[in-house]
């Protein structure tokens, strides 16, 4: 029984040495790493897109019910009159974005405006290529700078939001563009912090490395996932909010909300170009998602032991699928913080607390053998909490008591 | 694998044209976007000196380089800075503009 | 010569001599994107992996963003009628003199003909280690660097409250 789970867990491997196996014997010598590289991307090209779809629908539907109203539910299977609960929205919006005329302002810069959603499109897909989507299912091990390749390309993608704003030749957009950029860099910086905590528990930069460390069992059944420790649980909700704000969701959607600047920095763009850079907003989201999986909810591995006879793969889309719903979530019950609120909770709070998270790691790690598990927990939450709330005060500070004019 | 003269080149070639742009161009930002570019081809000049060395293991290239990208990317900030406050009070990022204290 | 090599590096100095040329200085400022990230492509070739990300995190990523408000906070983006340089030819002549300067030096050193050893183990914990035993010093003068950077670029950008003068 036991070999029949271990081959469903690793048939995509198996499936791609034994194609490995059959192309060798056929293809020229130079073209071998081409063809491993493409067999490892196509997995990654037909399951994300296809989540991404589903996820349109799943939030239109979610935030309908949240807002106390249906989300759609008409649009089933094409041509027919089959409903499916309006699963089929997807395929109709996909046509949508498809066929619409692709309007370009006249004065705007052409070149760069072409170029501004493919540029934010390939960086996102090559994050892809460093997650660990399953015991031994890393498409590119990078053994020294895993991480490091992740952040370096979740850079580049403020670039291309400046493209698209600038070159759109509209006042709005430009704002948009400024203010996206504008969060996107102050939120990086608690993004790569809270990362560096597990950088620094785990010892290495390599994705595969860090799931890994987290492997040890504890109490006979616990994975040692890096949410079940104080500096981890912590580390995970600010790794969470940077990446909500990285990946301009709300409560961080300023930028693009549609009741206050319109569409921001793609306010020209429609038709194709913007269908791209709806599926380049989500498949980042996703690839933050998977990078937050894999530092701090154990990547593939399961939370209980006696769980690992299910697939590892199928533990990572799980996991990716409830932090998806965790985020549609926060999208239909959080209001939108204002650009100086959302500045000032980036500087001012999150990024002291990840420094003290780092401090707390640190001890947690010296006080490992010695010191009984309970006090290190309640001191790690101690050394914490005490932070959140003072820093929190100096944040409400501001509401005063509520003065009331009447008209005379 | 190339040999070292090819990479050497390609880092001279890198901040002649690095040179050429800070010496011509008159807008302020250009200059610093050659002076950008000089920092970069010595990285370079650096990393593939480490690279083609007998004792790579002490990676002194590397720290070297990894000096540099911080020291150029703090140059960048301040000296922005600076072209922005001499926007607002010249009005123009003309660097032959500015020329109160000549003569 | 490898191809790979001949690709990257003819993309790098193609961008770096547009980002030079062009009138547009946001067009400039992103073939100089394109530069930084050519360079990157040669580092990671020379096996320094650590130092091309971060090349691309702080260049790409920072100093660009840098540059491109710069451009935009002091209106360079709008077309001027002046040439974009007075008398080009002085300075024209005077990098070409030092690239061929250069080039005859490489090209007749012994040093330019070194064989290229074995891809050496990288590790970044081992550059960590040096940054925190031999290097210690250049860390802590880097630390106090990059906080008087930032402070001063905040104080010198800063509106005067009063109005300007």
């Amino acid at each position: 029984m036991a070999e029949f789970f271990q081959a469903i867990d690793q048939f995509p491997v198996t499936l791609k040495a034994w194609l490995m196996g059959h192309a060798s014997g056929v293809l020229p010598e130079w073209a071998l790493p081409l063809v491993s590289a493409a067999l490892s991307i196509t997995p990654i090209l037909a399951v994300f897109p296809l989540l991404f779809a589903l996820t349109t629908v799943i939030e239109r539907k979610g935030l309908g019910r949240i807002q106390n109203r249906i989300g759609p539910n008409r649009v089933g299977i094409p041509l027919t009159n089959i409903r499916l609960a309006g699963f089929g929205q997807f395929i109709a919006d996909g046509i949508k974005s498809l066929t619409k005329e692709d309007v370009v302002p006249h004065v705007a810069d052409k070149v760069v405006h072409f170029l501004a959603p493919i540029t934010l499109l390939i960086p996102v897909l090559l994050t892809y290529s460093v997650l660990p989507f399953g015991k031994n299912m890393v498409p590119l091990d990078l053994p020294q700078t895993g991480l490091l390749f992740f952040f370096a390309l979740g850079a580049s993608t403020e670039l291309s939001v400046f493209m698209a704003g600038w070159s759109s030749r509209n006042k709005y957009s430009l704002l948009g563009a400024m203010r996206a950029i504008a969060q996107m860099v102050s939120y990086e910086i608690p993004l790569i912090l809270s990362s560096l905590t597990v950088v620094m528990m785990a010892g290495t930069l390599s994705l595969a490395g860090i799931v890994e460390s987290q492997a040890d069992v504890r109490f006979g059944f616990l994975h040692g996932w890096h949410l079940f420790t104080p500096w981890g649980f912590v580390g995970f909700c600010l790794f969470l909010t940077a990446a909500a704000a990285e990946a301009n969701r709300t409560p961080f959607d300023l930028p693009e909300a549609e009741s206050e600047i319109i569409a921001g920095y793609f306010t020209e763009y429609s038709g194709f170009k913007f269908a791209i850079f709806f599926l380049a907003e989500y498949l980042g989201l996703f690839a933050m998602c998977g990078l937050g999986i894999t530092l701090f909810l154990g990547g593939w591995l399961p939370p209980f032991k006696f769980l690992g006879f299910i697939p590892s793969w199928c533990w990572f889309l799980g996991k990716l699928v409830a932090l998806i719903l965790l985020f549609i979530w926060l999208r239909g019950t959080l209001p939108r913080l204002r650009t100086d609120q959302l500045m000032g909770f980036a500087w001012k709070f999150l990024l002291p607390m990840t420094l003290i998270n780092l401090v707390v790691a640190a001890l947690w790690h010296l006080s490992g053998g010695s010191v009984p598990l309970v006090v290190r927990w309640v001191v790690g939450f101690a050394l914490l909490a005490v932070p959140y709330w003072l820093l929190g005060r100096g944040f409400e500070a501001k509401v005063g008591k509520r003065e009331y004019r009447f008209a005379n | 694998m190339t040999p070292l003269s090819g990479y050497l080149l390609v880092s001279a070639l890198l901040f002649c044209i690095g040179l050429a742009g800070a010496l011509t161009r008159r807008n302020a930002i250009m200059v610093l976007i050659g002076i950008e570019l000089m920092l970069n081809a010595a990285n370079l000049n650096f990393i593939a000196f480490w690279r083609f060395s007998e004792t790579p293991e002490t990676q002194t290239g590397l720290m070297f380089a990894l000096f540099s990208i911080a020291i150029a990317a703090a140059e960048a900030a301040v000296g922005l800075a600076l072209i922005i406050t001499i926007y607002r009070h010249f009005k123009t990022s003309n660097v032959d503009k500015v020329e109160e204290l000549k003569g | 010569m490898t191809l790979p090599f001949a690709i990257i590096a003819g993309l790098t100095v193609g961008s770096a001599i547009a980002a030079m040329s062009l009138r547009n200085m946001v067009h400039c400022a992103l073939s100089l994107v394109l530069t930084f990230a050519g360079l990157a492509g040669l580092y990671l070739q020379l096996n320094a992996e650590f130092v091309g990300f971060t090349q691309i995190l702080v260049y790409v990523g920072a100093v660009s963003i840098l540059i491109v408000f710069a451009i935009l906070l002091t209106r360079s983006t709008d077309p001027k009628d002046e040439p974009a340089t007075v008398t080009p030819w002085v300075g024209i002549a005077v990098a070409v003199a030092a690239f061929l300067t250069m080039a005859l030096a490489v090209v007749a050193s012994p040093v330019g003909k070194r064989v290229a050893a074995p891809a050496p183990e990288v590790s970044v914990k081992t550059l960590g280690q040096k940054l925190m035993t031999d290097y210690v010093l250049p860390l802590e003068v880097m630390a106090l660097l990059l906080t008087a950077a930032m402070l001063g670029a905040v104080i010198i950008a800063m509106k005067d409250k009063e109005g300007q003068r």
